[in-house]
């Protein structure tokens, strides 16, 4: 079927099957930001916004994203790269793969929380796994960004 | 992976509940992360999304929640944050995570009756009623003993009163399944008891409910409705923990959600 949606401000029509997710179109249509590292919903890494909230894109089929608002982290490039640099600093990137989702699911907690305890930046980030870091130099960063720390 | 040959997007009940019903392997799809991990083949796949089923409201004293609204609408609402001492936010927060939260659905949730679920747990202690399209109002505790049928289910309809009560999920992770569930209400003289994840689906504990509900509350009438609970229900084994270790789980718990009860009452 035809959808019709914005992708980072952006008007696009895409032809996409009845039972695909919206992580693959977003790849083949050069999205390479969205990464997929689960079958079970539950990895966090192909985390993107519609309307503004965050979803888990590889378990959201793509024609429900009809008329709606499709963020990745190339349309929020300055916010992210902010967070990026202090993440880094923190030495809380390794391989980096988990990146982007995780990254988008914070820029959507700063835009949803005021002033978030430790507990529930926790709480907000549970389901953005990473296999690396051991997520406390992750924590450090997020605090040190939303000026919690 | 579930694949779906056709699709259709009806503009009411009606039409979906005729598609529904006209092949066996017609299928209502809510938010598909369950469906996605299937290998189902699914004839049309009917989505919900032009019936405009996502609100949470109040309405005439029932607190009235869509089929299509999302676990994570659930949590954050603040009538729900409010209500009942806000169990039913309480007890999805810890499903897998809040982007996944924001896509599955109230209506899947319940009429799919999983036996780990942390929702219907909550929602079996409060005045619940299930909406169905064809089948009709009635009672959760009523639809949880029913046999599947090919129906959709359009909202669920909870009575607004003083109710009282608290859940707990014991997991062994954040974001893992429960090992078990644990919900208790109080309204008046009446307690209710409810206990999932057995790993089998969530039920009342009569016996200890009535128990409780006809004694002074003293800490051995307590102690004692917390036993009852954990001797009339039957637990299973699997992979999160032994029939033995949920039995001892559940009157521990329950003793705990009785005195949680008894302090928000005392407040
Ligand atoms: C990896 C994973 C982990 C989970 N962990 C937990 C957990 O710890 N605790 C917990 O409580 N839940 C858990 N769940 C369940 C989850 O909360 C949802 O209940 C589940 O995903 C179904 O919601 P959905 O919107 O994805 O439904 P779908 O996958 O779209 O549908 C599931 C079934 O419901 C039917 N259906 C959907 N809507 C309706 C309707 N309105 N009327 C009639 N039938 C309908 C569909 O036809 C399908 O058969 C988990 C799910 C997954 C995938
Ligand atoms: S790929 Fe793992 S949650 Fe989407
Ligand atoms: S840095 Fe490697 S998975 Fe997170």
């Amino acid at each position: 079927m035809q959808i019709e949606l914005t992708v980072n401000d952006k008007l696009v029509t895409w032809d996409v099957e009845n039972d695909e997710f919206l992580a693959d179109t977003l790849r083949a249509h050069g999205f390479l930001s969205v990464k997929k590292a689960c079958d079970t919903s539950c990895c966090g890494l192909c985390t993107v916004w519609m309307d503004g909230k965050p979803i888990l894109s590889c378990s959201i089929l793509a024609m429900r994203a009809h008329g709606k608002k499709i963020t990745t982290i190339e349309g929020v490039s300055q916010a992210a790269e902010e967070f990026a640099r202090i993440l880094t600093a923190e030495g809380a990137e390794q391989c980096g793969f988990c990146s982007p989702g995780f990254i988008m699911n914070v820029l959507a907690m700063k835009n949803e929380l005021d002033n978030p305890t430790e507990d529930e930046i926790i709480h907000y980030l549970t389901g953005n796994l990473c296999r690396c870091t051991g997520y406390m130099g992750q924590l450090r960063a997020v605090k040190t960004y939303l000026g919690v720390a | 992976m579930f694949t779906v040959l056709d699709m259709a997007q009806p503009d009411k009940l009606e039409e979906a509940f005729e598609i529904l019903t006209k092949r066996k392997n017609n299928t209502i799809l809510g938010g598909c992360a369950f469906l996605k991990m299937s290998k189902k083949r699914i004839g049309t796949g009917i989505d919900l999304s032009r019936l405009n089923l996502d609100y949470i409201r109040e309405d005439n004293g029932f607190i009235v929640i869509g089929a299509m609204a999302a676990l994570r609408d659930l949590e954050t609402n603040a009538l729900l944050r409010d209500a009942f001492g806000g169990i039913l936010s309480q007890s999805v927060r810890n499903i897998i995570g809040v982007q996944f939260r924001n896509g599955v659905t109230v209506g899947a949730s319940v009429y799919s009756r999983y036996g780990f679920s942390d929702l219907l747990t909550a929602l079996l202690v409060l005045d619940t009623e299930v909406e169905l399209y064809n089948g009709g109002k009635m009672p959760l505790r009523d639809f949880l003993q029913k046999p599947y049928e090919k129906d959709i289910l359009v909202q669920l309809r909870i009575e607004k009163n003083q109710r009282l009560a608290a859940f707990s999920s014991f997991r062994k992770s954040a974001s893992d399944f429960a090992v078990l569930n644990i919900a208790v209400s109080n309204l008046d003289k009446q307690w209710t008891i409810a206990v999932g994840a057995r790993p089998g689906r969530a039920v009342i504990a009569e016996t200890a409910s009535r128990a409780l509900s006809q004694g002074h509350l003293s800490a051995e009438e307590i102690e004692a409705a917390a036993k009852i609970a954990a001797d009339e229900l039957s637990f299973g084994t699997n992979t999160r923990g032994t029939a033995g270790y949920r039995k001892a789980l559940c009157q521990v718990l329950v003793k705990r959600e009785i005195m949680e009860v008894l302090q928000c009452k005392s407040n």
